[in-house]
């Protein structure tokens, strides 16, 4: 790593969201690098600027908000914030790819997943046709969608949240994007799944050498996924290390409560 | 083999269960909105073929009663009233189906650009359609045309200004909420042009009031035209249609009664079959319900 530009590197970035009541500052001026083939985990709690710094890396707003960005985020050498808006257009799945918090609604219910799929292969690849139908059998495939083919003309109501997800996570990967964010990827579906879905991420990102950013509100879900994490508290980034490192001594209060706050079996059993 | 028979087993299966599904009643609705609308095209299109007579030809046999020649009588100056009526059916349709496509296709646009952009751009569409939209229909339809003068393409421009900003209003609202929906943002963290993501994810989502609206507004229209006609504002004589005919008629009310209570009947056919039909597709698209 040394010597080399890491992938993505932001330093200073600000975020204040304007909506038609307020303006908030919601990021304010946080650095962070994640490296090739890294993963780097974000946790904190609702509202501490998270999500919104998830989208100023795709200059992307909340609907009915508008966010004014400083600082500077560098990625493959280039400034983002300094690109127009027809370059971010190229870049938006083809370069940094998004898996959204809820799968119910993230994919348009009256399109079949092989449109809406097909939509980004032409967009970003070229491909249309029979080319993007196998393409997308293909990549349903690998993220365990059994009898892929087959489901190419289902509609999203035809399958269930862990497999909408599925969905969403092979779109994402579809172009094989450089830098994938997993916003809260797994906190809409149930526990069994949650692991199910982590896991796979974790596979596709070690098979295809893809940067992950992961965000979540539980440490629970960053243990054993990523390499090094960021805790952010009130749009500030208040403790950033090696996952191990943070897990074993905690040096930030809040980093401390957020651990005590992952429910533990054992002190169900100490209490008694 | 085995398998094989087992999915045949499995295909009938599911196709008796689609062919046993409930009829429901939004169904029988649109079963027979749509075949009043087949009944009616099919005469509008065929009119010259259908019409026993030259619904502008004159004859001494003046305010005649039903008879086996003249089904449906006679005017005041001998023409065949139900062939006035298959005739004039033509001029009726023409200008109300004209008029509604393009206040749908205005409506859409301006609704499109009023929901999706908002700020600005929405506040200062919303107040011009307002204003529009504070006149009487008729009164500001009497007022163009008054202006513009009684043609054809006038009347349908008229109308068609008229109902405008109530196509936009139903465009614009369910464009609002589904504008916010998760997979417009999924789809523009894809890298689609606003453009496309408008016409891919929004349009189609909003598609089922917007038909409906359209229907409603037909049978409004067909109202608002025959009313043109029937105040001397429609279409110049002597072609025939059906609030021109009712004007012409109502002097001779009790002398030949038919001869408005025919044109009276098509209006109420007409106006008739698009409620049927709004109603039949608002059952069966389930508007108004959430998803």
């Amino acid at each position: 790593m040394i010597g080399t530009a890491p992938l993505l590197s932001v330093s200073n970035l600000t975020a204040s969201v304007t909506t038609r009541r307020e303006t908030i500052q919601a990021v304010r001026g946080i650095f962070f690098d994640i490296g090739a083939n890294e993963a780097v985990g974000f946790v904190g709690e609702s509202g501490c600027g998270k999500s919104v710094t998830a989208k100023a890396l795709m200059r992307l707003s909340p609907e009915g908000a508008s966010v004014t960005l400083g600082g500077k985020v560098g990625f493959m050498g280039q400034d983002l914030l300094a690109r127009s808006e027809v370059e971010m257009r190229a870049l938006r799945g083809r370069r940094i790819a998004m898996v959204f918090q809820d799968p119910m609604t993230s994919l348009n219910p009256v399109m079949s997943i092989a449109a809406q799929m097909g939509d980004m292969l032409r967009h970003h690849l070229g491909l249309s046709g029979k080319a993007a139908r196998e393409r997308c059998a293909d990549l349903l495939d690998q993220v365990g969608i059994p009898d892929a083919a087959r489901r190419l003309d289902d509609h999203p109501h035809q399958f269930s949240g862990g497999m909408r997800q599925r969905v969403m996570i092979a779109m994402a990967i579809s172009c094989e994007p450089d830098l994938l964010i997993a916003d809260e990827p797994t906190t809409a579906l149930d526990v069994t799944v949650q692991a199910q879905i982590l896991r796979l991420l974790l596979r596709l990102k070690e098979e295809r050498g893809m940067a992950l950013m992961l965000i979540t509100h539980d440490f629970g879900v960053v243990a054993g996924m990523v390499d090094r994490v960021n805790v952010m508290y009130r749009g500030e980034i208040v403790e950033a290390g090696a996952i191990e490192t943070v897990f074993a001594a905690p040096r930030h209060g809040y980093t401390r409560a957020l651990l005590d706050a992952v429910p533990r079996l054992q002190s169900a059993g100490q209490t008694r | 083999m085995k398998a094989v028979s087992q999915e045949s087993a499995e295909v009938t299966g599911s196709t008796a269960a689609k062919g046993s599904k409930r009829v429901t009643q939004g169904g029988v609705l649109l079963g027979i909105g749509l075949a009043m609308l087949a009944t009616m095209l099919i005469v509008t299109i065929f009119a010259p073929f259908i019409a026993p007579f030259d619904p502008s030809a004159t004859s001494p046999d003046s305010l005649a009663a039903a008879s086996a020649r003249h089904w449906l009588g006679t005017d005041s100056i001998g023409r065949d009233v139900l062939s006035r009526l298959i005739v004039g059916g033509r001029t009726t349709l023409l200008i109300t189906i004209t008029a509604v496509f393009i206040a749908l296709v205005g409506g859409l646009v301006l609704g499109l650009l009023s929901g999706y952009l908002g700020g600005f751009v929405d506040d200062a569409i919303m107040r011009v359609l307002d204003v529009v939209f504070a006149f009487p229909v008729l009164l500001l339809a009497i007022a163009v045309v008054a202006a513009l003068g009684p043609t054809v393409p006038n009347l349908i421009l008229t109308i068609a200004i008229v109902y405008t900003p109530a196509m936009a209003r139903v465009v614009r609202a369910p464009v609002l909420s589904v504008k916010q929906w998760d997979h417009v943002e999924a789809a523009r963290s894809i890298g689609m042009s606003e453009f496309r993501l408008v016409l891919r994810h929004i349009l189609p989502i909003v598609v089922s009031p917007i038909l409906v609206a359209t229907s409603l507004t037909l049978s409004q229209t067909i109202f608002t035209v025959t009313a043109l006609s029937f105040l001397g504002l429609g279409p110049p004589p002597p072609d025939p249609n059906w609030g021109g005919m009712l004007s012409e008629a109502r002097q001779f009310m009790e002398l030949a009664p038919l001869t408005v209570i025919g044109p009276a009947a098509a209006i109420v056919f007409a106006t008739l079959t698009f409620i049927v039909l709004a109603n039949g597709l608002r059952e069966v698209l389930d508007v108004g319900s959430s998803r």
